[in-house]
């Protein structure tokens, strides 16, 4: 027996207009999400320039070199990176109105998100056992802060990805809603370049330079 | 109406071409950390951390060209996100000028 194209149970109600159209043809929310994704460049941007400012002060406390532990965040860094792979192949099958693999694709991403904060999580532990915590010296400061609200976003962005796939279970999300898709798969995707960044000025070049020197 | 008539008429990459975008991120961030190993066997960080800049901004536009389909989108969305980054390059320069120039120029 065929399968039913699950489109139709959850067809929109008749007259119902998604999105309103705009003089510029564009969608208002997908234009709203890139303003605030440009909002948030700012707001990362000085979080890190805070950041590299304080990295050299650590006072009496630890030194990037002494307290990161880098081969663990790469892996955390691939498993971020991966979940923008499976954000992408999600919106691909909800334009192609696959379902069922729309739905596999969200919730690998969501756990995909779900371990790198618990990765997260795991480091934080693992620093305040060491005596390194928000207190602890203007570069422990602004470590937590930075890391910390960039760990907030992909909790958010995990709670957003759980909704869709909820709303999907309960045919709430129907394929010509894909831009929605889309749209939380932008915010997603900065969440992830914002890591990509982090990784490298935050973590490899700080232990790089502040690593005593070999031999 | 799901969508509006520049929504249809744009069109993203395919599946295929996403998970060739997704080996190359990995294959990257590989490189980065076999770069940064290598710094404990000596290798100069002068010639290692430009590289790691360079792996991290192409790595940086892959997702934002192809991932956030900023490649094939309108150009609207392109610059709103580039002046985002571009004000974002420029509070850091004027926080990073402040506070290393600053004393040198008596502020």
């Amino acid at each position: 027996m065929a399968a039913q194209p699950e489109a139709d149970m959850s067809a929109p109600l008749p007259g119902t207009d998604y999105e309103h159209s705009t003089s510029l043809g564009l969608s208002n929310n997908k234009l709203g999400m890139w303003t605030f994704i440009g909002s948030e460049c700012l707001f990362f941007g000085a979080l890190i320039s805070t950041y590299l400012i304080y990295v050299g002060r650590t006072n009496e406390g630890p030194t990037p070199a002494a307290i990161y532990d880098v081969p663990f965040t790469s892996v955390s860094t691939f498993i971020l990176l991966m979940s923008s792979l499976g954000m992408v192949l999600a919106l691909a099958a909800i334009q192609a109105g696959e379902m069922r693999k729309f739905r596999t694709w969200i919730l690998a991403t969501g756990l995909m998100g779900a371990t790198f904060l618990a990765g997260q999580f795991y480091e934080f532990t693992v620093f305040a056992a060491e005596q390194f915590n928000l207190t602890t010296s203007p570069f422990s400061s602004s470590f937590f802060v930075l890391t910390g609200f960039h760990g907030l976003h992909v909790a958010l962005g995990i709670l957003m990805l759980l909704a869709m796939w909820t709303a999907s279970m309960m045919g709430r999300l129907p394929q010509q809603l894909h831009t929605t898709v889309e749209n939380i798969g932008l915010y997603w995707h900065f969440v992830d370049i914002v890591w990509i960044i982090i990784f490298t000025v935050v973590y490899l070049i700080p232990a790089a330079t502040t690593a005593p020197a070999a031999g | 109406m799901a969508e509006t008539e520049y929504d249809k008429e744009h069109t993203h990459p395919g599946v295929g071409q996403y998970v060739e975008i997704g080996i190359i991120l990995g294959v990257m961030t590989l490189l980065e950390v076999i770069l940064f190993e290598s710094f404990d066997r000596g290798f100069s960080t002068q010639v290692g951390i430009p590289a790691l800049i360079v792996l991290t901004i192409l790595k940086f536009m892959l997702v934002v060209l192809w991932f956030m389909h900023l490649r094939f989108d309108h150009k609207l969305f392109r610059r709103l996100f580039f002046v985002g980054v571009a004000l974002a390059l420029l509070v850091f320069g004027i926080v990073g000028a402040n506070f290393y120039l600053g004393p040198q120029i008596g502020f």
